[in-house]
Parts: structure tokens; sequence; C-alpha cells
């Protein structure tokens, strides 16, 4: 479990972009942080593992204050992806995922094998293990990047927007595998995103920001569409217009469902059980 | 022409070999100054630039620094620096302002070749929980490394030049044949030295150009899609070029 009390952060130059910030985190659950560029997500997630520190409150990790756990150790244990990938251009792929286990003092021989497994675990294929970063597609870099994450076996895995370069199409696969990898592993995932489709998908819990890392609304997908706490969630989410909002229409051999421009969008197959 | 066929005539005597000068000796402690100023200015400039290159700070101030080094008279700084210590210690007063002049170069170089490399690669190394210590060494040291090569050879090829005027102090090297022949009038001797450094400074360029090449690392240069510059990498290469002021 991950808890935020009361945390604010403010930039040297006296940006504030969290301000006063509280919230739980489940265990092995996906937390997704959604909100508009400079929304203090990035902020928000890089306090977890220090990379950032707040100007005030706390950051407690199963109960422990993160400020009293030494920043290189505890970055260690917490997998951390980023939009970029982030891997290091001069290593080779299998390399690039042994980084962390090997700077934990595993043999290299050792931490090799075990990022040999990984490339499994996230769908690469073997073969480009021995490829450089350079040389890979960008859904490729991305998944390296998530074997990197996942290397050191951590409880917590960070995300910040890690699919936000790559084509729709592979954005769709690689959010898929997420979804399978998750149900296997059951990490505590914080992934940060700016598309609200994305966090519906891939939420147990949905965190809606607003400027300065403001919660605009906590709660499920479920919760937040039938739900929404406020205008700007109902605008933000599209539930007034668009593709969120369905209606049934009647046609000749049945029904169908039907989006805010009267596109088609789906068909009414029976009603499925909460969950 | 004629001056020039001369020239090789010189070059190519046989008392260049069995004389009182022969040019193996000559050439010898050419580069035993060129390499003994270069060494000594690696080992103060390398770790302060990579200093500067790592925290971002003391940048202008070098910058500064290197400017004036550059802008000194080597000349006028040998003849200053052997008053200031002496005629006994010559030696030393030209390995000074040897180094001085192969400082700025190879700093440039040094931090340059940390600026280059992607904020975000290192931001991610850090994310990831390498200490600053293993960014540097495992990160920012080999990506950095064809700048710092770059740095060398300039400051290479500015030393090799400049290790001539040190046999107006009296200390050999190929510079010993110009002043010579300048006295003697012998001008086939004269262009004679002159090609041969030429050549020398050709031949340790070439080194140079051949051991940057070799010292990018293998991710970098397999797929130089993957090698775009960042504007922040262009404008370090760009940097070190004018900085280091080749030609
Ligand atoms: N190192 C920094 N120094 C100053 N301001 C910063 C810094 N990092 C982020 N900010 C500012 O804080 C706000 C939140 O940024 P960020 O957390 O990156 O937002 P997001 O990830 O939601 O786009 C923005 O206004 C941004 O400009
Ligand atoms: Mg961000």
């Amino acid at each position: 479990m991950i808890e935020f009390r009361s945390v604010t952060k403010r930039f040297p130059d006296g940006t504030v972009a969290v301000d006063d910030f509280s919230l739980v985190l489940p265990s092995h659950k996906t937390t997704v942080l959604v909100g508009s560029s400079g929304s203090g997500k990035t902020t928000l997630l890089r306090m977890v593992n220090r990379m950032v520190d707040p100007s005030s409150g706390s950051i407690e990790i199963d109960g422990e204050d993160t400020s009293t756990l030494e920043p290189v150790a505890l970055r260690r244990r917490i997998g951390y992806v980023m939009q970029n990938s982030g891997l290091l251009p001069h290593l080779k792929v299998l390399d690039n995922v042994a980084t962390v286990p090997v700077l934990n003092g595993v043999p290299r021989r050792e931490a090799r094998q075990q990022a040999l497994t990984l490339l499994d675990t996230v769908g690469l294929d073997r073969a480009l293990a021995d490829r450089y970063p350079s040389q890979l597609s960008g859904g490729q870099q991305q998944r390296v990047g998530v074997a990197r994450g996942l290397a050191a076996d951590p409880n917590i895995l960070l995300m910040d927007e890690p699919f936000g370069a790559v084509d729709p199409i592979v954005r769709d696969e690689l959010q898929q595998e997420l979804i399978r990898l998750q149900r296997e592993l059951g990490k505590t995932v914080v992934f940060v995103t700016h598309d609200i489709d994305e966090a519906f998908l891939l939420g147990d819990q949905v965190v809606i920001l607003e400027q300065g890392g403001r919660i605009a609304q906590v709660g499920s997908p479920t919760e937040i569409m039938e739900a929404p706490a406020s205008d700007f969630v109902a605008s933000f989410i599209g539930a007034d217009r668009g593709k969120r909002a369905l209606s049934i229409r009647k046609t000749e051999h049945g029904f169908i469902l039907v989006d805010g421009e009267g596109r088609a969008a789906g068909v009414l197959v029976g009603t499925a059980d909460a969950g | 022409m004629n001056l020039l066929s001369e020239a090789i005539d010189w070059l190519f005597a046989a008392e260049r070999l069995s004389g009182s000068s022969p040019v193996p000796l000559r050439i010898g402690e050419h580069l035993l100054y060129t390499f003994v100023a270069v060494l000594v200015a690696a080992v103060i400039a390398v770790p302060l630039g990579y200093l500067i290159g790592h925290t971002g700070r003391g940048r202008e101030l070098a910058v500064g620094l290197s400017g004036a080094a550059r802008a000194l008279p080597s000349f006028g700084l040998i003849i200053l620096l052997v008053l200031l210590v002496g005629v006994v210690r010559a030696p030393l007063a030209a390995v000074i302002s040897f180094v001085i002049l192969a400082i700025p170069s190879i700093l440039a170089g040094a931090y340059a070749g940390f600026e280059a490399v992607d904020r975000r690669t290192i931001d991610a190394a850090r994310a990831i929980g390498m200490t600053e210590w293993q960014i540097l060494w495992k990160v920012e040291v080999p990506l950095g490394l064809p700048l710092l090569i770059s740095g060398l050879r300039s400051a290479v090829l500015q030393v090799v030049a400049t290790v001539t005027l040190a046999a107006y102090v009296g200390l050999g090297g190929l510079g010993l044949y110009i002043i010579a022949g300048l006295a003697l009038r012998q001008f086939d001797q004269m262009l004679g030295a002159a090609l041969l450094i030429a050549a020398l400074a050709l031949v340790l360029d070439a080194l140079f150009a051949g051991l940057e090449r070799v010292v990018v690392p293998a991710g970098v240069s397999v797929g130089r899609k993957g090698f775009r510059p960042t504007s922040n990498r262009r404008r370090a290469v760009m940097e070190t070029s004018i900085e280091s002021g080749r030609g």
C-alpha cells in the first residue's frame, strides 16, 4: 500500500506542482493518475521513489515513511518505466534488462538468465536479446522497458505514460499485454496517462486530476462513469458527448447502441455481472 | 619547387640518421614533450570537465578561462615562464605552457561529452537506482568518450605544433632544425623540418580520428537512427569544435 499524506511539492522556481494531495493506493491493484498536461502526474509518481522529494507532507509505503529510506535502495526495489523507454543506448537489450539485478549484486550470468525469462514474460522474442535499443521498434523498446522495470521483482511498478509515444495499434497490444501481466503478477501499479480511455481500461482505481494535483474524483471506472463528481469530470471523461454517451436505438431487426453522434457503437448482448 | 626538392634531399640524406642531430632523436623529443604535456593536461582537465558536465555547474567559468587560455600567445608564455622558473628549469616552463595550451580543448571535450548524453537517459539511470558514481562511470563516461577523444585530438594537434617553439629555450625537438637553419640561412633544413612536423601532426591526427571512431559505443553506432542528436547534443558538439578552434 502506498499512502500520500497531505503532500505538497513546490519547485524552487515557485511552481506548485502538487498541492495538498492525499490518497491511498491499494496493494496489488493498478491506480491510474489521469489528467491533462501539467496537472502534476509525473511529479506525484516521482515522489514515490524519491526522484522528487515533497516540500511538505509524507509518503508511506506499507507504513514506512519514504523520507527515512535511502533513495538509491528505494529506487532499486521499485520498477520504473518511462515514455521513451530510457534504455541505456550502449547496452544490449539483455544487459539493459539485467541492469538493476546486477546493481543489486546478482552475478551477471544469473542476471542475464533471468533477463531472458523476462523477455518471454513481456512477449519479446529471445532473438532480440543481443540487439541494441536503437535496433528496436518503439513498441519493442517499451516492452524492454517493462521487462527492466520487473527485473528486480519489485512490489511496486511506476509507469509514466509508457505507451504514450507508440502508434495506436501497438498501444492496444501493449495495453492488453499489461492487463495480462498484471493478472499474473499482481503488482502495485501506479500508472500515469493523459488518456482517459487508457485510464478506464487499465485502472482498478482511477484518479482524475486537475491542475496542482488536485483530485477531481477517485473511484473505479464504473463509479466515475456512473456518477461524475463535477462538470469538470463529466466533460473530462466525455460522459456528456461522443462515444461514451451511448443510447439504445431500435432498428428493424432489434436493438443497437449508438454514441453521442448517432453512430453505431455496439450491440447489447445482455447484462454483465458487477466486477 | 627547387627549394622543395632540396628540402626532400635534406630529409633523406644519410646524416639525418647518423649525424650529430639524428631525426629519430628529435622526433622522440618532440613526441615526448607532446605526450607529457597532453597527459598532464588530461589529468587536470578530464576530472574537472567531468565534474562540470555531471553537475552542470561551473560551465561559464570554464568557458571563460578556456577562452582566455587560448588567447595567450604560446611563445610569450614560454618566455615568461622560463623567466619565472629560471633558465635551468626551462623544460618545466615549456611543459607548463604546453599544458596550459592543451587544457581548454580537453576540458571542453570532457564536459561536452557529458552534456551530449540525453538527459532522459541519465534520468532513467537514476530512477532505476544507479548511484551518482554509477551514472558517471556506466553512462556518462562511455557515452561521452567520442567527444573527449575529439578534445584530446585537438589538444595533441595544438601541442605538437607548438612544441616546435621549445627549441628556442634549448630543449630540442624538431624545432631545433628550424632555429638552427634560420641562423645559418639553411632553408632546405627549415623546410624539411617543417614538413616533418606537418607529417607528424597528420599521423597523430589520423591515429586519433581512428580512435574516435573506435570508442563510439556499439549501440550508438549500429542504429544511427537511434542517435538522433537532441538540440542539446548538437549544441554541445558544435561548441566543442568551436571552442577547440581546430585549424
Ligand atoms: N523540475 C521542475 N521545476 C520546476 N517546475 C516543474 C518541474 N517539474 C515539473 N514542474 C512543473 O510542475 C507542474 C506539473 O508538472 P508534471 O508533474 O510534470 O505534470 P504532468 O506530468 O501531469 O504533465 C508543471 O507546471 C510543470 O511545469
Ligand atoms: Mg508527465
